[in-house]
C-alpha cells in the first residue's frame, strides 16, 4: 500500500519569551493552535485528531497535561495523543501526526508542542539528583561541554567558531518577530566577553529558557490540493534512538543522527544534501552544535563543518542557510523547540517566512535531537508535490 | 485499514505491591527478553519500538531514557515514547505498521506506583489552576462518579460488590495477579466504606508492573505465530477533563471508540476492561454494549492488579493471549486514562480459523 501524501497547510507559534505570565498553559497552546488554524483557513471542528508533544512534565508540574488541555485544544470526542521523546519531541510529535494522515486514518490533524519553562527551573530539572546519577554536572551545558571539547580537538576547530554561530543566529532572530531573544547590540566581542559557563560554552553561546508553543495543521492530499495558500509537502520523516550507556556510542558525531539523516534523504530522493537542500533548521542549543550537526547530517565532510561556519556558508545569505529563524539559540521552549524547526522549514518552502525567508527555497530539512545526543527526528519538506 | 496487524506475543511481570529491589530497567529486561523469545525475534528483527510511561511515577525527568537501555538499542533503532499507558504506545506502533515500511514492532510499558502516594500523585493530572491546588485524590473522584451512578438509579452498592467479588475470584486462576480471593459479594457489602460509597474492595490495589507486546503485520505475523490475534479495529477518544462538563454515569468516548472499532459487528467471547474502580466496569459495559456479558475480565482485571501506565496494555495482552491460545475467537480490550474515565481506547481482536 503506498503511503498517502501529507502536507503542512497551517503553521502557528506564540511570541516566545522568558515568562508568558499573561497566559495559562491552555492560553499558550491555544495562541499557537488558533494561529495555525487561521493559516490553514480552518476551524476547530475541521480537525479530526490532535497530537500533543512536550518535554518532561516536571517542567510545569502537571502530570500528563494534555489531559487537562483536551478541552482547550478542541479535542472533545476526538483522538488526542501525547508524545514525549526528550528534546527531539517537537519533531517526533509532528512525525506521529503526519503518520496519521499517511496511514489514511485522518484527513486533518492538529499537532501542538509547548513548554512553559517559567513554571519551574529547567536547568535544575535537567540535573538529575542522586540516586539517579552521580552529581557530575549542572544543566545540559555541563553534560554537552565535553562533547564540544572533543569535537574541537578532533577537528582542530579554532575557538571563535562558536561565537560566529551565536552571532549569526542572534542576528537572524532580529528578523523573526516570534523569537525570544532580540539583541540588536550583539557583537562578536560582546559574545566573546560574556561569562564562561561551561568551558568552552559561554553564556551568549547558550540557548535561553523560554515559554512558547508551536502548532501545525497537517492534511491529506485532497485537503491540501484545495488550499488557497502554498503548502509544504512532507517528502520524508525519520526517527532514530540509541542507548545512554554503550561503549559503542560516539556522542560527538552519533550514529543515530547519521542514520536518521541517511534514511530521510533516501525517502526524499536526496543524494547530495549539500547541493540539493536549500536551507536547514537544526537543533543547536549550544553554538558549537552547528558545525557538529553539519557533519553528522552529511552536509559537510568529517572535520570540515566549522569551515562552513567560518566561510559564511550557513548565513542567511549563504549557500546553505542554517537556522534562519534564529534557532534554539534564540528561542527555547524545550518541548516546542523541535517542532519550531520543522515548522520553520515548512514556512520557508511555502515562501511565508517573512524577513528571514531564503529566496526560492524549494527543499528544506528540519532536525531535532534529545537526550544525551541519542534521540533524533528529521523531516524533509518541499514546495513541489512528490 | 489496509494492512492487517496482529499481536503475536505478550509477556508481563508478575504484579506486585512494591518492587523494592529492582529499578525500572531491571524490572523490564526479563519481560522484554520473554516477549522476544515468545515471538522468536531479536531486537535486530524488530522494525519499530514504542513505549509508554510517566515521569510522575519515577520521580525523575526523562525516566524513559534510561529504560530504553533495557532493549539494547544498538545499532540505533526506530523508536518512540508516549507519556501514556502502553495501550497508546501500541496504537502508535499499529499506525507505524500501517505505513508498510516495517513489519514488526515491540511495545512495552512499565510503572512503579508504590514509591509515592499514588492517589495524591494522580491529583497532579488535574487542572493546575482550579482543581489540582485542592489535591482531590483519585479515590475521592471515583467515589463521586459512583455516587452519581447510584443517584441516577443505574446501579447499587451491591452491584459494585458483585464486580469486586467476581474480579478477585477470576484472579485465582491468574498467576500474575496481585489480589486474588474468594469472598461473596454479600460479605464485601458488610465492610465499612473507605470513601462513601466505595469500599476498599471496590478500589484497585497499588501495583508495580511491566508488560510487553510484539506486533507483526500480514504474512510476517502468520509466519511467526500459528494463531495471531488480529487487530480488527482500534480507536481512542477523549472528553473534557472537568467533571462538570460530562455525564459521569456514561462514557461517550468509549461508545464512540467502540463503534469505530466495530465492537458490535459480531459476537464477543471475551472482554478485558480497564476499570480501576468497580463501578466503572458497569459504565464501560453499557458503553460497549456488553451490559450482561458473561466473560468480562477473566484475568481479574485492574481490581486484581493495577500497574499505572501498564494496566491498559495488559488488557490487550490478556485478550490477545486467549486468542493465540485458541480459547477465544473474538475479544474486546479497553484502556483508560485520566480522572473518571476521561480518555478511552477500544480494540477488537480476532483469531483466524
Amino acid at each position: 500500500m503506498p503511503k498517502e501524501l501529507v502536507a503542512v497547510v497551517g503553521v502557528g507559534q506564540t511570541k516566545h519569551q522568558a515568562t508568558r505570565g499573561d497566559v495559562s498553559m491552555a492560553g499558550l497552546v491555544r495562541e499557537a493552535a488558533t494561529r495555525a488554524l487561521a493559516d490553514a483557513e480552518m476551524t476547530w471542528s475541521d480537525i479530526d485528531a490532535v497530537v500533543v508533544g512536550k518535554a518532561p512534565d516536571f517542567f510545569e508540574g502537571v502530570m500528563m497535561p494534555e489531559l487537562y488541555l483536551a478541552d482547550a485544544l478542541g479535542a472533545t470526542g476526538k483522538p488526542l495523543f501525547r508524545v514525549h521523546t526528550a528534546g527531539s519531541v517537537g519533531g517526533s510529535t509532528a512525525i506521529v501526526a503526519a503518520q496519521l494522515v499517511q496511514a489514511g486514518i485522518h484527513q486533518r490533524v492538529l499537532t501542538v508542542a509547548f513548554e512553559k519553562q517559567s513554571e519551574s527551573e529547567a536547568m535544575w530539572a535537567l540535573s538529575m539528583p542522586i540516586p539517579f546519577q552521580p552529581p557530575l554536572h549542572a544543566g545540559a551545558g555541563g553534560y554537552f561541554a565535553p562533547h564540544i571539547r572533543s569535537y574541537m580537538a578532533r577537528s582542530n576547530a579554532p575557538d571563535h567558531i562558536g561565537i560566529l554561530v551565536a552571532l549569526k543566529d542572534r542576528l537572524n532572530a532580529l528578523k523573526n518577530p516570534y523569537a525570544h531573544l532580540h539583541e540588536p547590540d550583539i557583537s562578536f566581542d560582546s559574545i566573546k566577553d560574556s561569562m564562561m559557563l561551561w568551558d568552552p560554552i559561554r553564556y551568549a553561546e547558550t540557548c535561553p529558557s523560554s515559554d512558547g508553543a508551536c502548532a501545525m495543521v497537517l492534511a491529506s492530499e485532497a485537503v491540501a490540493d484545495r488550499s488557497t495558500k502554498p503548502v509544504a509537502w512532507v517528502k520524508g520523516t525519520a526517527m532514530r534512538s540509541e542507548p545512554t550507556m554503550s561503549a559503542d556510542r560516539d556522542p560527538v558525531l552519533p550514529r543515530g543522527g547519521s542514520d536518521c539523516a541517511a534514511d530521510v534523504y533516501q525517502q526524499a530522493g536526496i543524494t547530495d544534501p549539500r547541493r540539493q537542500v536549500d536551507c536547514v533548521e537544526m537543533y543547536v542549543p549550544f553554538s558549537w552544535f552547528e558545525p557538529m550537526w553539519l557533519e553528522n547530517l552529511h552536509f559537510a565532510p568529517s572535520g570540515e563543518g566549522w569551515k562552513y561556519v567560518e566561510d559564511g556558508v550557513t548565513g542567511l545569505d549563504g549557500d546553505l542557510p542554517v537556522n534562519m529563524s534564529g534557532g534554539v539559540l534564540s528561542s527555547n521552549p524545550i518541548g516546542a523547540s523541535g517542532m519550531l524547526r520543522f515548522a520553520e522549514v515548512a514556512l520557508q518552502v511555502r515562501g511565508m517566512a517573512g524577513d528571514h525567508q531564503v529566496p526560492d527555497a524549494r527543499t528544506a530539512v528540519g532536525h531535532a535531537y534529545g537526550g544525551g545526543s541519542q534521540f533524533f527526528s528529521m523531516w524533509v519538506v518541499g514546495a513541489d508535490k512528490p | 485499514m489496509v494492512i492487517d496487524v496482529a499481536v503475536i506475543a505478550f509477556a508481563q511481570m508478575p504484579n506486585v505491591r512494591a518492587e523494592t529491589v529492582r529499578n525500572e530497567v531491571e524490572m523490564l529486561m526479563p519481560v522484554i527478553a520473554d516477549v522476544r523469545a515468545k515471538a522468536g525475534l531479536t531486537q535486530a528483527d524488530i522494525g519499530f519500538t514504542c513505549s509508554g510511561s510517566t515521569d510522575y511515577l519515577s520521580g525523575q525527568a526523562f525516566s524513559f531514557v534510561s529504560t530504553l537501555d533495557g532493549v539494547a538499542p544498538w545499532p540505533p533503532i526506530q523508536e518512540s515514547h508516549v507519556e501514556m499507558d502502553g495501550a497508546w504506545a501500541l496504537y502508535e506502533a499499529w499506525v507505524k505498521l500501517q505505513l508498510g515500511d516495517v513489519e514488526t514492532a515491540l511495545v512495552y510499558c512499565y510503572g512503579k506506583s508504590a514509591p509515592g502516594p499514588l492517589h495524591e500523585v494522580l491529583s497532579r493530572q488535574l487542572d493546575p489552576y482550579h482543581v489540582a491546588p485542592l489535591w482531590p485524590d483519585a479515590i475521592s473522584l471515583a467515589a463521586l462518579q459512583a455516587r452519581m451512578l447510584i443517584e441516577a438509579g443505574k446501579a447499587t452498592e451491591a452491584d459494585f460488590a458483585e464486580v469486586a467479588s467476581r474480579s478477585r475470584r477470576n484472579a485465582l486462576t491468574n498467576p500474575n495477579a496481585q489480589l486474588a480471593w474468594d469472598t461473596a459479594a454479600a460479605d464485601l457489602l458488610a465492610e465499612p466504606c473507605l470513601v462513601d460509597p466505595l469500599r476498599r474492595s471496590d478500589c484497585p490495589p497499588i501495583t508495580d508492573g511491566a508488560c510487553a507486546v510484539i506486533l507483526a503485520s500480514g504474512d510476517r505475523a502468520r509466519a511467526l505465530r500459528q494463531r495471531p490475534a488480529w487487530i480488527r479495529g482500534i480507536d481512542h477518544r477523549i472528553e473534557p477533563m472537568a467533571l462538570g462538563l460530562r455525564d459521569l454515569t456514561v462514557s461517550l468516548s468509549t461508545r464512540t471508540a467502540a463503534e469505530r472499532a466495530g465492537v458490535g459487528n459480531a459476537p464477543v467471547d471475551v472482554a478485558e476492561l480497564h476499570a480501576p474502580f468497580a463501578p466503572q466496569e458497569l459504565i464501560l459495559r453499557e458503553s460497549l454494549g456488553l451490559a450482561d456479558h458473561a466473560n468480562v475480565n477473566p484475568s481479574g482485571g485492574p481490581l486484581a492488579a493495577n500497574p499505572v501506565m501498564v494496566a491498559g496494555l495488559t488488557r490487550i495482552g490478556e485478550v490477545a493471549q486467549r486468542i493465540m491460545d485458541g480459547t477465544a475467537t473474538r475479544g474486546v480490550a479497553h484502556a483508560t486514562s485520566g480522572p473518571c474515565l476521561q480518555q478511552n481506547l477500544v480494540a477488537v481482536l480476532e483469531g483466524e480459523d
